[in-house]
């Protein structure tokens, strides 16, 4: 029997970005014991990195917006394919959640009248992100960071999930070790609520850090939950390209938001030359009227640097194929022209854009304020995973919840700037409140001693095998972790075909075998290469269900666009891709219809078209 | 293509060394590129710790050559290669593996600090009215990444080992976007006085120096916090006043906890604080 020990929560949040700590401080105010457990220390997690803005339709710049043009532009970006009930309730709670951030200190930048200030971004059809500068990510973890120390929540930092307990079909806990010391932690819960983020890891070039290992999809699909949309990864449209070490670090939208064009080597501001059909009312189709709508000119229609990412990240893959793109690979970013508009230029894009002015001089030797930068895409964003109830975001098993990145359903075939940290709020919320009640309404769960074996004696397999099979054969994580990363970004990446991703799935299962024969170094104190070999399974399993869920889906749709299908099709329209664990432990794919959308909604998308 | 050689500090709570590797560098590399090179070529088992890797998390802190910096951001070609580069934990703090130190006590300090209180709500719906001139300041101070690095640098704490009675830079910071903040209604000052021990700090301006966010921790966090403390517990008019109300109340004059030394350096903190604001207040 492994050692462990043992501390027992009526919730256990796994995850302390923005949907994990608004989870728990929502569960813990309603008066059951919360627990968080987190792989990094505390304030750490991804939602620090989140430049651009929280959407929220509060109408402080443009007293146009509300819930219901919310609504139908996230499902208009979502290809139709979103949770639709989730995309209403999003909309409605986000507001009040944003003031919620305010009355727990957050300090957002201000209207000329002292209300929260709302800036554009792309997809969203009036400035609607509350923000502070670039950095409105750190605003909101650190303001729930700070909340969250003071109602009673015990968090575990540093600390890793390696497995969900369940008992007769319902979550009761989970199994996890601790990094400093190595050693095993057991915490048996009523309910367990995922929010562990993102998959960026499983690709070469990502603007998310070593966490984002796809570990809420692996735990919640091994624990026997659905997951959905797993095709749907989205490629950041601008991220660095140069120099190499820096490649993928995100440069956010706000740059396009305050007046930033695109424009290939030629000095064509090619967005223009492609604008979708679902969007060319809403566009400008000249460079006058794109720049007035920067400025908050509300009878000028976006410029098409502001069209939905997934569209953008082509246009520019497009260029950069057919040889028009930047010296490095990439194409130009220009913000430094809005001189030629703008008195102060550089001082106002300093102050708009601190840490993305910071970010490039520093790393890059570029003054952004007087040159254009180089981007191109770069893996950023999960639309799928763990399927969840739209009111309550209870999983497929009773007692298990996800929120935020790991979920699945708000976002449909992709997501819109700034909906990410409005979905951490609204649906962190929902979480801790209904796993809060969940809780209340269940006893313990009986933890199944066996199961919990099986777990440690997984986790403790690399180092037996160093001993054993170091002249058989046996290899470090990291370069299975690398290889996994280039197949992905090749053969699963922005553009796809049936005949790659049958490829990668046979590289996948060569490497899953490889995985199995992996021996580490050193002992169990802070030991990342030991971590490094436990996040292999996880980042297997995410990327076999995304490829054979691409695979799945023979359209091309939102952020999944394949080469060989590269239209849209009205039947792959009706219904999402599910993948679970089958009985004898293969991945299972099927269809899954979406519920017929009520009269109401259809008809506030048909008004807003 | 060039290689460089890094010095890295290799061991665990009781013991450790330097420990030299060499390594395949190129353009535009950062510190924490060679560490993570040196991870997956050399060492598996390298204890660092990085999230973001663009200077926004504050994870990768550490002693490059000696001084405080984030290897996130630490480009190779600010450093000069032709000798190794040292890499070490932060030594204020006591180290757990390689670069990987114990922070925990920062935690443990926030924790202590009393939280954000709003005044009522401006608008019937509940919101508040702010200009942004009058945040400006605060938001310099939310800027903060937490990385420690002003902690790390700061001799109360590394070389005098104040962790009980004093907070350290990163906190004063903390507790002055609070009491600036235009909507909190908590008074602090007494706190900053006695448990966080602000009298330590005689402004060195060590930690404004290091600060990889360019926070201006001494000068707009640390002095105007001082001042407050030397209002209310140091001024001789409140003083004598006081007095009178404490014949009456049976209070003490003086707060306790107060030290000769500390003393001092509250004053020579507040003579160079005057000059300074002066023209802020």
């Amino acid at each position: 029997m492994p050692e462990y020990q043992t501390h027992p929560y009526d919730v256990l949040v796994i995850g302390a970005g923005g949907a994990g700590l608004r989870a728990a401080i929502e569960a813990s105010s309603m008066g059951v014991s919360v627990g968080v457990i987190c792989k990094s220390l505390l304030g750490k997690a991804h939602t620090v990195m989140a430049e651009g803005g929280i959407a929220a339709a509060m109408g402080n710049v443009d007293d146009r917006d509300n819930w219901k043009v919310h609504f139908a532009d996230t499902m208009r970006g979502g290809q139709y394919l979103n949770n639709w009930r989730m995309a209403e309730l999003h909309a409605k709670e986000a507001p009040d959640t944003v003031r919620e951030l305010e009355a727990w200190g957050a300090l957002f930048d201000r209207t000329k009248d002292g209300r929260i200030l709302q800036r554009n971004f792309g997809g969203h059809k009036y400035p609607r992100l509350a923000h502070v500068g670039d950095r409105t990510g750190l605003e909101m973890i650190r303001t729930l960071q700070d909340h969250g120390i003071h109602q009673g929540i015990e968090v575990h930092m540093e600390s890793t999930v390696l497995r969900l307990l369940t008992d007769d079909g319902r979550v009761t806990g989970a199994f996890a070790y601790d990094r400093e010391r190595g050693r095993f932690l057991m915490f048996p819960a009523k309910a367990v609520i995922l929010a562990t983020g993102g998959i960026g890891r499983a690709y070469k070039i990502t603007s998310n850090s070593w966490e984002y290992t796809g570990d809420g999809d692996a735990l919640a699909y091994e624990a026997g939950a659905a997951l959905i949309d797993m095709e749907f990864v989205q490629f950041h449209p601008t991220g660095m390209v140069w120099p190499p070490s820096v490649c993928g670090i995100l440069v956010t939208e706000g740059v396009r938001g305050e007046g930033g064009v695109l424009r290939n080597k030629e000095g064509r501001r090619f967005m223009f030359d492609d604008i979708p059909e679902l969007y060319r009312a809403q566009t400008a189709d000249n460079e006058e009227e794109g720049w007035r709508y920067t400025q908050g000119d509300k009878d000028a229609r976006r410029p098409p640097e502001l069209l939905t990412r997934d569209h953008i990240a082509r246009c520019i893959v497009r260029e950069i194929k057919e040889g028009r793109g930047s010296p490095h690979g990439g194409v130009f970013l220009d913000i430094s022209w809005i001189k030629e508009r703008l008195p102060k230029a550089a001082e106002h894009i300093q102050k708009k854009l601190p840490s993305m002015y910071h970010q490039f001089k520093q790393l890059a030797d570029i003054d952004i304020t007087k040159e254009p930068m180089e981007v191109g895409p770069t893996t950023h964003y999960m639309m799928g995973g763990v399927q969840v109830d739209g009111d309550t975001q209870m999983s497929t098993v009773p007692g298990l919840y996800a929120a935020g990145e790991c979920a699945a359903g708000l976002h449909g075939a992709n997501r819109l700037g700034g909906n990410s940290l409005s979905d951490l709020l609204v649906f962190g919320k929902r979480a801790g409140r209904y796993a809060a009640c969940f809780a209340k309404e269940h006893g313990d769960g009986r933890i199944d001693q066996g199961e919990v074996g099986q777990a440690a004696a997984a986790a403790l397999a690399p180092f037996e095998r160093r001993a054993a099979e170091r002249n058989n054969g046996s290899e470090g994580p990291y370069q299975i972790q690398q290889k996994l990363q280039e197949i992905m970004q090749e053969l699963v990446g922005i553009v796809r075909t049936e005949s790659e991703m049958k490829q990668a799935l046979a590289e996948i299962e060569r490497l899953r075998e490889r995985a199995s024969r992996v021996a580490v170094e050193g002992n169990r104190e802070y030991n990342n290469g030991w971590h490094t070999a436990l996040d292999l399974p996880n980042l297997l399993m995410v990327s076999e269900a995304i490829t054979r869920a691409a695979i799945e889906r023979e359209e091309s749709r939102g952020a999944h666009f394949r080469e060989d299908r590269p239209s849209r099709s009205a039947e792959f329209g009706k219904f999402n891709i599910v993948v679970r664990k089958g009985s004898s432990g293969q991945m299972q794919v099927s269809r899954q219809p979406i519920p017929e959308m009520p009269p109401e909604l259809k008809q506030t998308i048909e008004e807003m078209k | 293509m060039a290689t460089a050689t890094f010095r890295i500090w290799r061991g665990d709570r009781e013991r450790g060394a330097l420990q030299d590797y060499t390594t395949e560098v190129s353009e535009g590399m950062v510190v924490l590129d060679a560490m993570h090179k040196i991870q997956a070529e050399q060492a598996n088992d390298l204890a660092l710790r990085w999230n973001c890797k663009a200077g926004k998390c504050g994870s990768c802190s550490a002693e490059i050559n000696g001084l405080p910096k984030l290897m996130c951001m630490t480009r190779l070609n600010t450093l000069r290669l032709d000798q190794p580069v040292t890499v070490e934990p932060m030594r204020a703090f006591p180290p757990i593996r390689d670069l990987v130190t114990d922070v925990s006590w920062n935690f443990r300090v926030k924790k202590g600090i009393k939280k954000f209180k709003p005044r009522p709500p401006d608008a019937p719906d509940g919101t508040w009215r702010m200009a942004q001139q009058d945040i400006d300041r605060v938001q310099e101070f939310r800027k903060c990444i937490e990385c420690f690095l002003c902690q790390d640098v700061c001799h109360v704490l590394r070389e005098h080992h104040h962790f009980d009675d004093f907070a350290g830079p990163r906190f004063f910071v903390h507790v002055a976007a609070l009491e600036m903040h235009p909507l909190d209604v908590e008074d602090r000052v007494a706190e900053l006085n006695q448990a966080h021990g602000i009298g330590y700090c005689n402004i060195t301006t060590c930690c404004r120096k290091i600060c990889p966010e360019n926070i201006t921790i001494t000068e707009n966090a640390i002095i105007p916090l001082k001042e407050r403390v030397v209002d209310q517990f140091y001024d001789p008019l409140s003083r004598l006043f006081r007095v009178f109300r404490s014949r009456k109340s049976g209070r003490p004059d003086t707060p306790p906890g107060l030290k000769e030394d500390t003393h001092a350096g509250v004053k020579a903190a507040v003579q160079g604080g005057h000059s300074r604001s002066a023209g802020t207040r």
